[in-house]
């Protein structure tokens, strides 16, 4: 099976936020909620980048090993999903992410913060595939129509690149070897505890 | 890796954590706007949306199990012209597919683009008519719609005569109502016709066009991929095209391209560049001049093509002397030496391509900015090839398309002027007496008695509409002021001086609004009635074609049919057609088939009749059959030549995707458009051309002594691949074609043609007005270009500064140099007084740059597009930018003790105007500038408006718009407001 992994190409990345509505399009994700966002720093000097950010599906995720009811698994593709009926909304998941992935759909006071809600791949959840009780709790499985998540497909500069780990970090590889810069892919060293070896 | 945070505030926290562990600066536009804005008023609703399951609050998701047809059309946003593939369920469209097979866009998007499926949700759409009764919206029957507006129409018509109806048409059209709406208003008897382009590239087309015969883009998005330098000058396609900066970086990281930005803030393009320069705003012509002036001493300029290709660059080279480094970094403030090297660069480092957008154009110079741009270009060598040329960036989807179709208040359709050869070719068209149509326009009365027809008397811009509604009558070159005002699909912030517009808005007896949004007109003003709101479709609701930047045109087929009450507006416009009686001359020719209220006019019998008479662009060959093989073959071209290959499907072999014009000739004769403009190293049967020979064979040149000297203007040793005629030569007509001996190859029927259009002089039938296609064809096959081959002009001795001259914005804060750079004098233009001279005198004398120390200046963000009332009512764009906001440099909001995310006053220095909106501190502006972007409304002075809008139809996000503070200025040729450059103050709110 393939490793699935997201790669954001910062040199690439023009904040265009195509990933951000692409993702809210594709899973119908309700005002509030951004399973995935578009970070840019130093905004406005020389060297400003932006990454797109979303749950990178990590390896060893760390979410995974402080939620108290195991409401994640790995898939054969590796990647992160969680059960909502599982879920109670603790919130441990998000002081674990490194990444700023889970989000809530309420937030008040008590805890009461509702079933986190994150970035699927485009994977669904553990409903049957394409099946209608995952597409209304998680959104659509594209993964399992042989499709990629939209962010990466939608992405207006190819800077977000979604498939098998060491075909995307290749393609990023011959890219940087083309053009003579990179400043590495991003989060890889947090999540995959490896680097794009450039 | 816990961090303290609040309780609480748990999904924005996340964020911020996640940016700590990066180690990176954590404010950005987005942070810190979003932090503000999440729980304001209006979104609060939204925000609470319960998310138990992902679906419960909305509906249009794919149901499992029932079957999804694929529909293909383009995005409604920008020019750039991304397929946009739709998944749609039992009439329903439930999601978007990337259209990899697409070489523009190859599957990607903006937010935008990514976005745009929630249009036909379109939950804050207009969702029926409705008219204002004493202040209140009240819900009406199209049919009522159409009664009272139609009648208040000819009252006006019959009182104040046709011109007092003013039409404002809209680049969100397809070429198909674009050509009705513009057909429309010939019909009603006005040129009072114009839409977006006059604020969007008016000025690139009158400058381009009188430089090399065509004001549009050479080249396109793709070809920059074949450029080794790239110069952005009053640009940010990052935000205000980022699909074209796949094409842009591709080209830098494969090429390992120069890509240059030179522009007053430090752009999210600039981010990628691999130099950025800073200018002061208004200062264009200055630093092209700058540039020249190291390239001409030097001696980097492309001598060859100049002697063969270009008239007048001695006049240029005079002007640049000028321009000393020490005299441009005076002015501009860049040093000499970093021009110097942007301009060895540029020179010597081809192919380069220069891309420009409004920051070039919005300018009271925008048309001699332009015109400075493509000397640049033309001095060294850089148009009429691969990766080279003027990469002009248009705006709306469809904004080339309709300017085209001659939504503009100086010409018919496809250029052809106002005069009688024009009016005679379009009613040959149309097949409609000539004497008919004359006498629907109004006479007026000279002084002296002189009667002129308004028929061929350019009409009332977009930026000026309302002067003419409030300007003492005698000040209008008309018969009386405007009165009535049909708006459809344009909003009503994007357009300077508002507080002004607010005054003619309230003035004037009818105001009807057709659009998917209510727009800025609809809750601006204090009108209490004769104001009518009519729910329009948007164009993945009706079939039609739209034109790239690029030329290339593309077939948009129905996505769903239109949602709620709303119509499309080829319907509309033939129900009001009928109501003012002129319906059965103008639909003559067009099919009307079954629509959703009825009959309607055929989109694809509509471009069949501009195919009849769009020869003088080219616009002649692409006919519906052909641009739907197009869409259906898209992965047939290829990504940098746009061209499909000899074994391509046989309907589509050969040809340049979206067949961009000019497309010379009959669809049977498959020529495959034109890639690159004026390119002499293709055959013209490849989409080779020359420079167009449309200012005449010879010019006689005013010398210093008094005396006159011919020049010739057409091309020296100069041709296009294969042409029999291996020097210049003039426009093709039946008399020329004679000469040559070339006429014997046209046929019979081609023959009759062209006789029967001449009458007594057939001989002076040109390619443009001949019907048959003859003269085209003819001209073709011995290759050589219909229009002629000419020489480029440096000198465009018809303009106002036939060689473009620096000219102090009318507000500038370097009051010091205006003396030296005055604006032009006053004039009338477009039936008004243009004084900018006065009012520039008057600012200088009243010492205004004191008061208001910082330079304005305004421009695009990526998820919102014009006016914004569309984008801001789409939750999934508008969640990203929730509040308007001014751009301050740091040092700037030190001295006013302004705080980064504070509320600010940012106050104009006419008509006491204000704006309450957010600070964002950033060296992204230099000192002394400050930027606001375009898209908000919905707030005026301060003054949150959300309850003047119908109940249900307020978009999302709302805020004040920069228009609410900007100034006079006008371009002397287009009319082309200024709102790159003026003046204001800031103050902590």
């Amino acid at each position: 099976m393939a490793r699935m992994k997201f790669l954001c190409d910062a040199d690439r990345c023009i904040e265009c936020n195509a990933c951000v509505t692409a993702c809210k399009n594709e899973h119908e994700v309700p005002w509030g909620i951004n399973r995935r966002r578009v970070v840019t720093i130093n905004d406005g000097k020389p060297g400003e980048r932006s990454v797109s950010m979303a749950c990178m599906h990590c390896t060893d995720a760390p979410c995974a090993s402080v939620c108290p009811v195991s409401c994640f698994y790995t898939t054969a593709d590796a990647v992160v999903l969680h059960s909502k009926d599982l879920c109670i909304g603790c919130g441990y998941c998000f002081y674990a992410c490194p990444f700023g992935a889970p989000q809530y759909p309420k937030t008040s006071n008590f805890g009461s913060r509702g079933k986190m809600d994150k970035c699927t791949y485009c994977a669904g959840g553990p409903e049957a595939d394409g099946s209608q009780a995952e597409l209304d709790k998680y959104g659509r499985n594209r993964l399992a129509e042989g499709k990629l998540p939209l962010c990466a497909e939608m992405c207006s500069t190819k800077a977000l690149l979604a498939g098998d780990g060491d075909i995307i970090a290749q393609i990023y590889k011959e890219r940087v070897a083309k053009r003579g810069y990179g400043s590495g892919a991003w989060g890889w060293k947090v999540a995959y505890k490896e680097t794009v070896a450039l | 890796m816990l961090i303290k945070r609040k309780e609480g505030q748990a999904a924005r926290q996340g964020l911020a954590a996640a940016l700590a562990a990066t180690g990176a600066e954590r404010l950005d536009r987005r942070a810190f706007l979003r932090r503000s804005g999440l729980a304001a008023g209006g979104l609060a609703a939204i925000g609470s949306i319960g998310f138990g399951s992902v679906r419960e609050a909305q509906a249009k998701m794919p149901v499992a199990g029932k079957p999804v047809e694929m529909k293909k059309n383009m995005c409604t946003h920008c020019s750039v012209g991304c397929t946009v593939k739709a998944e749609v369920q039992e009439g329903v469209w439930v999601g978007q597919e990337p259209a990899w097979e697409s070489p523009i866009n190859r599957g990607t998007h903006c937010a935008k683009g990514a976005a745009v499926r929630e249009l036909v949700k379109g939950e804050r759409r207009i969702k029926y008519p409705m008219k204002l009764v004493n202040g209140e919206w009240q819900r009406i029957s199209w049919d009522v719609a159409f009664d009272e507006i139609s009648k208040k129409m000819l009252e006006i018509r019959e009182k104040s005569g046709a011109d007092s109806m003013w039409f404002l048409g809209s680049a969100k059209f397809s070429n198909e109502g674009a050509y009705l709406f513009r057909k429309f208003a010939a019909y009603w008897g006005t040129n009072n016709v114009d839409h977006q382009a006059r604020i969007c590239h008016s000025t690139t087309v009158a400058g381009v066009a009188n430089t090399w015969g065509y004001g549009a883009q050479t080249n396109s998005y793709n070809d920059i991929r074949n450029a080794k330098t790239m110069i952005i000058m009053g640009g940010n396609p990052a935000e205000a095209h980022p699909v074209s900066l796949q094409h842009v970086l591709s080209g830098k990281e494969v090429n390992r391209a120069n890509m240059i930005v030179i522009d007053p803030r430090m752009t999210r393009t600039a981010a990628h560049a691999t130099e950025y320069v800073r200018m002061r705003p208004g200062t264009d012509i200055p630093v092209i001049w700058g540039m020249l002036h190291h390239i001409f001493k030097n001696g980097w300029e492309d001598k060859e093509f100049i002697q063969q290709r270009v008239y007048g660059m001695d006049m240029i080279r005079k002007e640049v002397e000028k321009w000393t480094p020490a005299e441009v970094e005076r002015v501009t403030g860049i040093p000499g030496a970093q021009l110097e090297r942007v301009a060895k660069t540029f020179a010597t480092e081809k192919p380069s391509t220069l891309i420009w957008c409004m920051g070039a154009t919005q300018k009271t110079v925008g048309t001699a900015n332009v015109r400075a741009f493509c000397i640049l270009l033309l001095a060294t060598g850089n148009v009429g090839g691969m990766g080279n040329g003027a990469n002009i960036f248009r705006g709306h989807c469809n904004v080339q398309g309709a300017t085209d179709l001659g939504l503009d208040v100086t010409t018919l359709p496809l250029y052809y002027g106002l005069d009688a050869g024009a009016w005679g070719h379009w009613a040959r068209v149309w097949e409609t007496d000539i004497a008919w149509l004359r006498g629907r326009f109004d006479v007026t009365k000279a002084p002296d008695g002189k009667e002129t027809s308004m028929m061929e008397v350019p009409g009332i811009p977009s930026t000026r509409w309302f002067d003419a509604v409030s300007m003492p009558k005698d000040q209008v070159a008309q018969r009386d002021n405007v009165k009535g005002l049909f708006i459809m699909g344009h909003g009503g912030n994007t357009v300077t001086r508002m507080p002004e517009m607010v005054k003619g808005l309230e003035k004037a007896e009818l105001l009807v609004v057709a659009d998917p949004h209510p727009t800025t007109f609809a809750h601006i003003s204090n009108r209490k009635n004769g104001t009518y709101l009519l729910p329009i479709c948007t164009q993945f609701e009706c079939s039609g074609s739209r034109t790239a930047s690029n030329r290339s045109i593309q077939w948009g087929e129905k996505v769903v049919d239109p949602i709620f009450e709303s119509a499309n507006d080829y319907w509309v416009m033939h129900q009001f057609a009928q109501k003012l009686g002129f319906a059965d001359r103008m639909f003559k020719n067009i099919t009307m088939v079954k629509g959703k209220y009825g009959m309607e006019p055929e989109a694809e019998s509509i471009l069949r009749e501009i195919n009849r008479g769009g020869w003088s662009t080219g616009y002649c060959g692409q006919s519906p059959e052909r641009l739907k093989a197009h869409m259906k073959n898209q992965d047939k071209f290829d990504l940098v030549s746009l061209r499909a290959p000899k074994d391509a499907p046989a309907e589509v072999a050969g040809d340049y995707y979206g067949l961009p014009w000019p497309c010379w000739g009959t669809p049977e004769y498959r020529h495959p458009g034109t890639h690159q403009l004026y390119n002499t190293n293709l055959h013209v049967k490849d989409g080779g051309g020359t420079f167009r020979a449309r200012f005449g064979v010879e010019y006689e040149e005013p010398q210093a002594d008094g005396s006159k000297k011919k020049v010739n203007l057409l091309a020296e040793g100069s041709f296009s691949k294969d042409s029999e005629l291996k020097d210049g030569y003039p426009q093709f007509t039946y008399g020329m074609l004679k000469r040559l001996g070339w006429d014997k190859d046209l046929t019979e029927a081609e023959k009759g043609t062209i006789e029967r259009i001449g009458g007594n002089a057939p001989d002076n039938v040109s390619w443009a007005i001949d019907l048959s296609g003859g003269i085209q064809r003819v001209a073709l096959e011995h290759g050589c270009i219909p229009f002629g081959n000419g020489k480029a002009r440096a000198n465009a001795w018809n303009l106002p500064d036939p060689v473009p001259v620096h000219r102090e914005p009318i507000y500038t804060p370097r009051t010091d140099l205006v003396a030296q750079y005055p604006t032009r004098p006053d004039f009338r233009q477009f039936r008004m007084p243009n004084i900018g001279f006065t009012v520039q005198k008057a600012a200088v004398d009243k010492g205004v740059a004191k008061e208001f120390p910082i330079i304005l200046s305004s421009g695009r963000l990526v998820e919102y597009e014009g006016g914004g009332e569309e984008t801001r009512s789409n939750p999934w764009l508008a969640e990203l930018q929730q509040d308007m906001f001014v751009e301050i440099n740091p040092a700037d909001a030190a001295d006013r003790g302004i705080r980064d995310g504070a509320w600010v006053w940012v106050l104009g220095p006419e008509n006491g105007s204000k704006a309450r909106v957010k600070a964002l501190v950033t060296e992204r502006v230099g000192k002394g500038v400050a930027w606001m972007p375009f898209h908000f409304g919905g707030w005026f002075q301060g003054e949150d408006q959300r309850g003047k809008y119908p109940k249900g139809t307020d978009p999302y996000v709302l805020g004040e718009s920069v228009n609410a503070v900007t100034t006079y200025g006008y371009d002397p040729v287009t009319g082309m407001q200024e709102t790159k450059v003026t003046l204001c103050q800031i103050r902590a709110a």
